[in-house]
């Protein structure tokens, strides 16, 4: 096994298992050097507005949320611990129901405390993104 | 005059009850006259962080989002009911206005979440013809000690068209 499959096995095992990302039924797709890609499936108990199925904003909030600090931790600089200072999320257009949503965040700078993070998530294409997220990070235990 | 209080919690529990995320979460809603506080009771599926343990930060900005929007639609409700006439009609009947869209949401994360009750009480800032701005406030222990605040704004549902 390579060391990339290592660690995606590793991220996979740890991100799924936490319990509200394993409630939503969140999936780590993959995850590289400072990046990550997850996705959610569509379920009734997620809804947002009954009259369009749409799935709740916070919903997809969680998802970017936890790629962004799946980003963080998968820095090369390898910290030890995250934790989200604040996080915008811009809302472009509503996910169409019944469909799976894809998240990609990157963490483009860290210092010795600070990740910054930004992030997309899409349905069918990331050309056409359903929100896009910025967001500040606490790290621990960065190498230097 | 318990008659009106009644049609007012019957009709928060359908706008709520509505929304079949708000039941995923558990959040539950208080009234007193027009003012809602949002409770979020603590469960194991919110933990984001199972060592510290914390409430996962989606889970936050999720129920921060959920009081921000159900503020805003309560606002468009309670003024259609006071208003009297067909919109109050209309919400009596359960036929409630489109839900706002969010456009934008900033959650500022200020302590993580202990693995307890939160509460969270928004505050319509402005809200015109087509857009809202809205204020949310999180406290778990102290409502002093908030541990997340959030703005969002929100695209106001059309109800002329």
């Amino acid at each position: 096994m390579t060391d990339i499959e290592t660690k995606t096995r590793i991220a996979r095992q740890f991100i799924e298992a936490l319990p509200h990302s394993r409630a939503l039924g969140m999936k780590l797709v993959d995850i590289g050097d400072g990046w990550a890609v997850m996705a959610l499936d569509w379920r009734a108990d997620l809804v947002g507005d009954p009259e369009t199925e749409v799935v709740h904003g916070g919903v997809v909030t969680a998802l970017l949320d936890t790629c962004g600090g799946s980003s963080v931790m998968s820095h090369p600089t390898a910290p030890r611990g995250t934790a989200t200072i604040d996080l915008r999320i811009d809302y472009m257009r509503a996910a169409e129901p019944r469909r799976r949503i894809f998240a990609r965040a990157e963490c483009y700078r860290i210092t010795r405390s600070v990740a910054f993070v930004r992030g997309l998530a899409w349905t069918a294409s990331p050309d056409d993104p359903v929100a896009a997220a910025a967001g500040a990070f606490s790290v621990e235990g960065v190498e230097r | 005059m318990q008659v009106v209080k009644q049609r007012r919690d019957a009709a928060l529990g359908r706008l709520v009850g509505g929304i079949p995320y708000v039941g995923f979460l558990g959040v539950g809603f208080e009234r007193r006259g027009d003012e809602l506080t949002a409770v979020l009771p603590y469960d194991e599926r919110l933990i984001g962080n199972p060592m510290l343990p914390a409430l996962h930060g989606g889970a936050i900005g999720a129920f921060l989002e959920i009081a921000a929007i159900v503020e805003l639609s309560w606002t468009v409700v309670w003024e259609a009911m006071e208003g009297g006439g067909e919109a109050a009609d209309a919400i009596e009947a359960g036929r409630f206005p489109p839900m706002p869209k969010t456009i934008d949401f900033t959650v500022d994360y200020l302590r993580s979440g202990l693995p307890r009750d939160a509460y969270a009480r928004a505050r319509v800032n402005r809200m015109g013809r087509r857009y809202a701005s809205v204020h949310v406030e999180a406290w778990q222990d102290n409502r002093a000690r908030l541990f997340a605040q959030a703005t969002g704004h929100f695209l106001m549902p059309n109800v002329d068209a």
